[in-house]
């Protein structure tokens, strides 16, 4: 529908350049340029490595995302970019160029919440989000349970991880196994072979007086080195198929586990899970299976719009424009700490977390 | 002619307008913190303060460093984006010969800014409108002998008394000058190199340790 805002959106939280266009609910461009190749050396994402990218990869990232939807930048109603959670030096980089694009063009800016845009992608798949909606994000920054009655201003963090994110994790365990990074496809490849079964490893914060909503991956990742180790040191083969599947199965268990307690526990008859870890195919399988038994219906993004995207950060602009919320200043700045529990940065906002700038420019 | 100048490879956030002739509106803060909060406004203040539009510009003018990288990449990020958005040609000029401009000194002479890591930004200069190095970082006790008795400005040199006894103002670049410069270099025919940022580094690239074993020996 023509009547439906055009908004464009800019993501640099982490390794991707992310630009995407979405016209209300409907996805029209895509565009992504990653840097995870310069990474993959390191082991990790690097943060002058990515904010060095975005820089390079902006300019060109939004030209192709406007050739790709077939609009002019006249035409938009808004941009919308991610303001925050993210790493600061690359938060910057999208912020300044959303900025200095909206201006020049005349246009509404919105500055909004990565969290919030990975639960409000699934508009641009599945139609509008059911009102509540109960968020799994999963990925290597973030492993949340999030409860949302309306995505452009309440989100409520159900529970988070107490210590490693769900997909920094599956990097680990790759690392130990030698596998490369990242590592959460190649251990979804190897556990298609192995048996989830072979080896009991541990799940974490699943004990009766343990918080219902948390996760705790560290435990997990000790043991499987420990395993690991145990192994090698023994002059055995470790059997890399079944490593990878015991392990996998320990994280989308205690995941799947977890947030459909949340469902059941607050009425919620929907799931929703985002992140680059719900692209991890066992994870779809088990959600699915958990899902369907208690009665609640899982939305999953395709794993493209589950990865850090520009569309996602379009669809929540176009949800802000949508319900009027009120757009963004020009002294919007990248809050590396952002909380879930503010979906956008509104013009007014009083600057509470100027802490958090403290490492911007170190 | 309407070049919008900005820098922000100092801890100064600094903006000016030049309609071909001179500098119309300029606006300079020192907050090496919050590049990124204080650039769009204060581009904002310095076109109303001229009764003019951004989309009235002919050409963009960035500072392109050396200087910090988090705060170098908002000026960058800015220009190339009004670039595109506006089809105007985005130009580059080097901040320490901003600097220098703004130094108007005869002789030869040093820029120096604050590279932190106790190092400096720097280049070695003829008179205001020649450098004769490229623009280096290095430790001051370092470069002491090839910068021996030369005045010096820049908040790097007046950082470093013991390497840069003759240093002083200009601390930090001004927009107006960096326009100035371009302006007179572009009516000259002179290319001005590419908006591209000179880091002078490479990335800290913290490679993690070898895999850490967990097991107790
Ligand atoms: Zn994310």
């Amino acid at each position: 529908m023509a009547d439906e805002p055009l908004v464009l959106g800019i993501e640099t939280s982490c390794d991707e350049t992310g630009v995407g266009i979405v016209r209300g609910t409907t996805l029209l461009a895509d565009a992504v340029a990653s840097s995870v190749d310069e990474h993959a050396r390191f082991g990790g994402v690097v943060p002058e490595v990515a904010s060095r990218a975005h820089l390079e990869a902006m300019v060109p990232t939004i030209d192709r995302a406007l050739k790709e939807a077939g609009v002019s930048a006249r035409d938009l109603d808004g941009i919308a970019v991610t303001a925050g959670p993210g790493l600061a030096g690359a938060l910057l980089v999208g912020v300044s160029a959303a900025k200095a694009y909206a201006y020049a063009l005349g246009k509404p800016l919105y500055g909004v919440n990565h969290l919030a845009s990975h639960i409000c992608v699934d508009q641009l798949e599945h139609g509008a989000l059911p009102e509540p909606t109960m968020a799994l994000l999963v990925s290597g920054g973030h492993s949340s349970l999030l409860l949302s009655s309306d995505i452009t201003s309440d989100v409520r963090p159900m529970g988070a991880t107490i210590d490693d994110a769900a997909g920094e994790a599956f990097d680990k365990i790759a690392r130990v196994l030698n596998l490369g990074f990242p590592g959460g496809p190649v251990i979804d490849r190897y556990a298609k072979e192995g048996d989830p079964t072979a080896i009991a490893f541990p799940r974490g914060l699943t004990g009766p007086r343990d918080p219902a909503y948390d996760f705790s991956f560290s435990g997990l990742k000790t043991a499987v080195a420990r395993w690991i180790e145990a192994k090698r040191a023994a002059g055995e083969e470790v059997p890399v198929r079944d490593v990878a599947a015991s392990f996998q199965e320990a994280v989308v268990d205690v995941l799947t586990r977890k947030a459909v307690r949340a469902c059941k526990d607050e009425g919620v008859d929907h799931l929703m899970i985002g992140g680059g870890v719900a692209a991890n195919s066992r994870l779809r399988v088990l959600a699915q299976e958990r899902c369907e038994a208690a009665g609640i219906r899982l939305r999953v993004p395709r794993p493209k719009l589950c990865t850090d995207n520009g569309a996602m950060v379009a669809a929540l602009g176009a949800e802000m424009v949508a319900r009027g919320r009120a757009s963004s200043s020009w002294d919007l700045s990248a809050d590396s700490s952002l909380p879930v529990t503010e979906p956008h940065v509104p013009g007014d906002h009083d600057h509470v977390h100027e802490v958090s700038k403290e490492n911007l420019y170190s | 002619m309407l070049l919008l100048a900005l820098d922000t490879a100092t801890p100064a956030v600094t903006v000016a307008l030049h309609d071909g002739r001179d500098v119309i509106a300029s606006s300079s803060q020192v907050d090496a913190r919050r590049h990124g909060e204080l650039l769009l406004p204060a581009i904002d203040r310095v076109f109303a303060e001229a009764g003019l539009r951004l989309d009235a510009v002919t050409g963009i003018v960035a500072g392109i460093g050396p200087g910090p990288y988090t705060g170098l990449r908002v000026g960058l990020m800015t220009a190339d984006t009004f670039g595109l958005a506006l089809g105007v040609p985005v130009h580059g000029v080097c901040t320490l010969d901003g600097l220098a401009y703004a130094a108007d000194l005869q002789g030869p002479f040093v820029v120096a800014t604050d590279a932190r890591r106790k190092e400096v930004y720097w280049a070695r200069y003829t008179d205001s409108r020649t450098r004769v190095t490229d623009p280096a970082v290095d430790r001051p006790a370092d470069i002491a002998e090839q910068v021996a008795g030369l005045p010096a400005v820049g908040a790097g040199a007046l950082l470093y008394p013991e390497t840069f006894p003759k240093a002083h103002e200009p601390e930090h670049v001004s927009a107006a000058a960096l326009a100035r410069l371009a302006a007179e270099k572009l009516a000259a025919g002179e290319e001005l190199p590419a908006p591209r940022p000179l880091y002078l580094r490479r990335p800290d690239a913290q490679v993690p340790k070898n895999y850490k074993v967990v097991t107790p020996k």
